[in-house]
């Protein structure tokens, strides 16, 4: 899977599924203060990941993900 | 003394998705039942059900506050906003008035069976999702509607088996009479789904009468076979009547009598004392006699063993007056935990409208119901006072009487 549709298949699913406005969709845009992501979402985006993906988020790998880009990354690396 | 009124009742039910098209069919004795086949390939023994279309919360609520509504949850949603709007409350009166919430519900078992098979193929609880947990807890429907409406005042669940709708009224009431709340959000709600039911199906419980599915339902009648599971959602607005007047709320009915009993017997045989106990309470603390009372909305479900002792019990209390009877559950099935509230609803819009909704399918009386005066076909009839009695497993027993409202009632 290329960057771009690891980009694509995200923001696919974060307006489809998390219901964020496509407005705020934005590779700087932080996760929790600009897509209001909580703990709760961030449970559910496990969810998503491993039915998108086919693997399944660590939290701990997690820890210096803090914007939306950050995140294409870190999905990038896992599928990659 | 504090008076309780009824200011605002939503529905979604097999009869309708609101009280326009529930009134319409519980006139013409429309019945809402018919099969779902997946129950037959599950190993039910009856494929029989009330037939609820589930509503379609996308674009009504946000993701956050639908995750963790489970079915019956939807249901009551959709019950509640009509009732809240019928009441004339809106957002701003809910942030400005502490109201409280009494809702009777007593399973989310499809809630809690496909988190345990998420479990089961992935071996990992985090893939069940955020909403799993709050769509399971027997009081999702007060955890998720409290939370929805921005409620603050009294918050819980009553689990009462099929009595959990007719007690959650019944608390409203006495919250309001003691002077502990103004305003309470009543009601019960059930879930149809063909997981929920397979073990009551498994007692044998359940109507076979697939030939004809709106015939099924038969309460009081000779040849009934059992009970069709059913059920939705029903909102009721109870407030104090001062509360109510100061803001100008139409007032729909007031609740002046609430009787409850515990059988103490066996666990799904009931008990013709301890329904004439709570009814007996109902009608003391309401301060009417049998002549008083215009219509009584049975709980009986057409099983064989409770119509009977219901009958039994009607028999000995209300033969002589020849009170008008009808069980809606000929044309709803039975609406289990939803049932005690939504038959106060149905019993308002009989009131309201000025006609008894007929005990469809009773054709043949049987030796307990034969002297009793059993509505087969609708009947035009004022109404000023009615019965709704309630029954559960464990021998709960709930009974309230409800008078239509009088500017002029003595205080």
């Amino acid at each position: 899977m290329t960057k771009n549709e690891v980009i694509s298949k995200v923001n696919e699913f974060l307006v489809d599924e998390i219901e964020i406005d496509e407005a705020v969709i934005k590779p700087e845009a932080k996760l929790k203060d600009d897509l209001g992501i909580d703990s709760l979402d961030f449970v559910d985006i496990v969810v998503i990941v491993e039915k998108h993906f086919g693997f399944k988020i660590k939290p701990e790998e997690m820890a210096n993900v803090r914007t939306l880009s950050d995140f294409y990354d870190y999905i990038a690396s896992k599928v990659s | 003394m504090r008076r309780v009124v009824i200011t605002g009742t939503g529905i979604y039910s097999c009869l309708g998705k609101n009280l326009d098209e529930v009134a319409e069919s519980l006139y013409a004795g429309k019945s809402g039942i018919g099969i779902d086949e997946k129950r037959i390939e599950y190993g039910y023994r009856s494929p029989l059900t009330g037939i609820v279309e589930r509503p379609q919360l996308k674009g009504l609520l946000d993701r956050r506050l639908r995750v963790g509504l489970a079915e019956e949850g939807e249901y009551a949603y959709m019950a509640t906003v009509e009732a809240l709007r019928n009441a004339g409350i809106d957002d701003n009166f809910l942030d400005n008035n502490e109201t409280g919430i009494f809702y009777g519900n007593d399973s989310s078992a499809k809630a809690v069976i496909e988190a345990h098979q998420i479990a089961v193929e992935k071996k990992d609880t985090t893939l069940m999702g955020s909403g799993a947990i709050f769509q399971s807890m027997n009081s999702t429907v007060t955890m998720n509607l409290s939370t929805i409406f921005r409620l603050r005042g009294a918050n819980m669940t009553i689990s009462a088996a099929c009595a959990s709708g007719s007690h959650s009224i019944g608390l409203g009431y006495l919250f309001i009479k003691q002077g502990l709340q103004d305003i309470v959000l009543c009601g019960g709600a059930q879930e149809t789904n063909y997981l929920s039911m397979g073990s009551f199906d498994g007692l044998s419980a359940f109507s076979i009468c697939t030939d004809e599915p709106t015939k099924a339902s038969r309460p009081f009648d000779k040849n009934r076979d059992g009970l069709v599971p059913s059920g939705g959602a029903a909102s009721l607005i109870l407030e104090e009547y001062e509360h109510a007047k100061k803001r100008g709320a139409n007032i729909i009915a007031e609740v002046v009598g609430y009787g409850f009993s515990s059988n103490g017997l066996h666990i799904s045989q009931p008990s013709p004392d301890g329904c004439i106990r709570a009814i007996t309470m109902a009608m003391r603390d309401a301060g009417v006699q049998v002549s008083d009372i215009d219509y009584i909305n049975a709980h009986a479900t057409s099983t064989p063993q409770g119509d009977a002792a219901e009958a039994q019990a009607l028999d000995r209390m209300f033969a002589v007056a020849k009170t008008p009877i009808s069980s809606t559950k000929a044309m709803t099935g039975h609406e289990c935990w939803m049932a005690g509230a939504s038959e106060i609803i149905y019993s308002a819009l009989m009131m309201q409208n000025s006609f008894i909704a007929p005990n469809i399918n009773f054709e043949t009386p049987d030796e307990y119901s034969k002297n009793l005066n059993i509505v087969a076909k609708t009947q035009e009839k004022k109404i000023d006072v009615f019965l709704s009695n309630s029954f559960g497993f464990g021998g709960t027993n709930s009974a309230l009487v409800v008078r239509k409202f009088e500017n002029t009632n003595s205080i």
